[in-house]
């Protein structure tokens, strides 16, 4: 087979992912524990949360960028 | 062979024949011409399924919102509340992540979250085609995006634009360390914001067909159809959320071009 070693460092920069779950998750949980304490503050901060969100996922996504970029252009 | 093992080698006869899954998962997003043969090559012009599910989006935009309100009741129908409440949705996120003065670009905004709703609505449809999940199509929308915001910052602020980089509030020492961290993910924006999108996508959609691939295979085929069901759900949330996250990010580089003071 050819390519086994670029399809090995795709898995790898898969790990990425999880990486990104974690802080995604660290942002969520953190603004459930803020919004659990102060609820009226919750709803005006959504924005706010889905902007971490998005930052958090962004270094995931060039992990699968980083995979993609081995399976296919590699 | 298949036949002759029964139910309860299935699993067995449904791996060793095609060596893996009845269908590649990834066979959903191929790019075929809408007519003539499936081998013809694609060129600039040629109709292809693409052509036709961007075009459907747009008439559902369309639809929704030019057909949903021509009535214009003062007391809205079902389709026209719907219309409204996306207007609203859309118009109150503009003024409060880009402010007063970002509601001057609310028609674009309002255009993008449209289009990418219903383009990822109508490729949850089964045997449809996900527009969205293709970066070629994520790109153009997010180039365009990073291309006008740019030449928006500069055409309101001139070379004061460049203040964007230049964090006036870090100690001296550490500010042109900041400008090139500020650089990289000013330039770096793009790239996060389409592959966000179709990356998501993708994936939710691949990963169901490798769940419907498992149900072929009888022994764990009720357990796909849950699974399958399951994914279907999270990709509805998913199609939402990330037409909002594409959405929301744009004001927040729309509020950056206005405002570039830190």
């Amino acid at each position: 087979m050819e390519g086994d070693l670029a399809h090995i460092g795709a898995g790898l920069a898969a790990i990425g992912s999880g990486a990104a779950a974690i802080g995604v998750g660290n942002v969520a949980g953190n603004y459930l524990a803020g919004a659990l304490r102060n609820p009226s503050a919750a709803a005006s901060q959504t924005a706010t949360l889905f902007i971490g969100i998005a930052f958090a996922e962004a270094l995931g996504i060039f992990a699968f960028l980083v995979s993609l970029l081995l399976m296919f252009a590699v | 062979m298949a036949e002759t093992t029964g139910a309860a080698n299935g699993a067995e006869a449904a791996h060793g024949e095609g060596g893996g899954l009845v269908f590649h998962p990834m066979d959903q997003f191929i790019v075929k011409p809408l007519f003539g043969s499936a081998g013809d090559p694609v060129g600039w012009l040629t109709v292809t399924n693409v052509t036709l599910w961007i075009a459907l989006a747009v008439l559902c935009v369309i639809a929704l919102m030019v057909l949903g309100t021509s009535g214009r009741g003062i007391v809205p129908g079902r389709v026209q509340s719907v219309a409204e409440l996306a207007y609203g949705f859309v118009y109150k996120m503009v003024e409060d992540v880009s402010g007063r003065d970002g509601v001057k670009y609310f028609p674009y905004i309002m255009t993008l979250f449209m289009f990418i709703v219903f383009a990822n609505f109508l490729g949850l449809i089964p045997m449809a085609f996900t527009t969205t999940s293709h970066f070629a199509v994520t790109v153009v929308l997010a180039l365009a995006v990073f291309l006008t915001v740019t030449a928006l910052g500069f055409i309101k602020h001139g070379t004061k634009f460049l203040q964007l980089f230049w964090v006036s509030s870090a100690p001296l020492a550490l500010r042109p360390v900041l400008a090139v961290i500020e650089v990289i993910s000013y330039f770096v924006r793009p790239v996060s914001h389409s592959i966000r999108l179709a990356g998501n996508l993708m994936a939710g959609h691949a990963v169901i067909k490798v769940f419907a691939g498992f149900a072929a295979i009888a022994a764990v085929s009720p357990l796909s159809v849950v699974a399958i069901t399951a994914m279907y759900g999270l990709e509805i949330l998913v199609a939402f959320i990330q037409a909002y996250v594409f959405t929301i990010l744009t004001c927040v580089y729309l509020k950056d071009a206005l405002h570039p003071h830190h």
